[in-house]
């Protein structure tokens, strides 16, 4: 049995399911939700790559790149906000974060 | 070969994710995230996406990962308290990831019979080497994509930076120009006094 395309991208499509349902089970912990969100930008990565890799077509990889760098600064960000959130809360409780009402 | 390792690497990606996602000490879902980028690394070097997959050791485990870290260790926070909702989000978690994992399998299969993944080409030939076939790309067609991509980080890091910054009120801090500026009228009286009297303040 050969690996194809399609191993690839159940392995990815697990991945991002994952990810989603991190999202979903732990709403309240913002850290967590963070990392899941990673799961998913690598679960996007690696779909990238395989079809990159099986059709021939070396943009597939350059995309991964571009997407690897918006995932990094994502966190950054991200991490800073939390950070700033700690800071004037004195913790990092979700359900919380609603001053906005919105 | 190549499929014990694919399917290796993918088991332990896939079972590091889950336990990301369901750990109780962020600690420990920080140290299998790592381990997730890991294999996934692996995954990437199967494709013949070497550098890609050098870069995502660097930047995940090298920087995000130990960003992750830092932050869950820096934060006193008690993280049982946060898992409270945890059995009540389990059914609708579940059922979004069934519905969401079988359409993605429709999607897969229908590819996979009459798709894009009829044409396999074999992924570890790719002409002058990996590296140099994203740099030619990277540096000619997508050089602007990629002065956008080097604007977003400066962006993300000043932001992370304005974020975090605080001033705090009684620290003393020097103030070189404050110092510089100093002159000696500002600071120096000369007083006559009086023998046997004192000064007022």
């Amino acid at each position: 049995m050969t690996l194809g395309l399609i191993h690839y991208l159940t392995a990815s499509a697990i991945l991002f399911t994952i990810g989603m349902f991190g999202i979903f089970v732990n709403r309240r912990n913002v850290i967590i939700i963070l990392m899941s969100i990673e799961l998913i930008l690598l679960a996007v990565n690696i779909n990238l790559v395989a079809f990159s890799a099986f059709l021939g077509n070396i943009l597939g990889q350059v995309m991964a790149m571009f997407v690897l760098t918006v995932a990094a600064a994502e966190a950054a960000v991200g991490l800073a906000i939390l950070v700033t959130f700690f800071r004037n809360r004195g913790n990092i409780n979700v359900d919380d974060a609603n001053v906005m009402k919105g | 070969m190549m499929a014990i390792a694919f399917y290796c690497m993918a088991t332990i990606m896939i079972v590091a994710a889950a336990l990301v996602v369901l750990m109780k000490n962020p600690v420990h879902s920080v140290l299998f995230l790592i381990l997730t980028f890991f294999s996934a690394a692996g995954l990437m070097v199967l494709l013949g996406a070497e550098f890609l997959a050098l870069l995502l050791i660097v930047v995940y485990v090298g920087a995000v990962a130990v960003l992750f870290l830092f932050v869950v260790m820096m934060l006193d926070v008690d993280f049982a308290s946060l898992r409270k909702g945890f059995a009540n989000y389990l059914p609708i978690g579940a059922l979004v990831g069934v519905v969401v994992s079988v359409e993605l399998f429709i999607a897969l299969y229908a590819l996979a019979s009459h798709g894009a993944a009829g044409a396999v080409i074999d992924p570890v030939q790719q002409g002058p080497g990996n590296i140099k076939a994203i740099g030619v790309v990277l540096y000619t067609d997508y050089a602007y994509l990629f002065q956008g991509a080097g604007l977003v980080l400066l962006v993300a890091m000043i932001g992370a930076i304005v974020l975090t910054l605080r001033h705090r009120v009684h620290v003393k801090r020097q103030d070189i120009f404050k110092q510089v500026s100093r002159r000696r009228k500002d600071s120096v009286v000369i007083v006559k006094v009086k023998t046997g009297e004192g000064i007022e303040e």
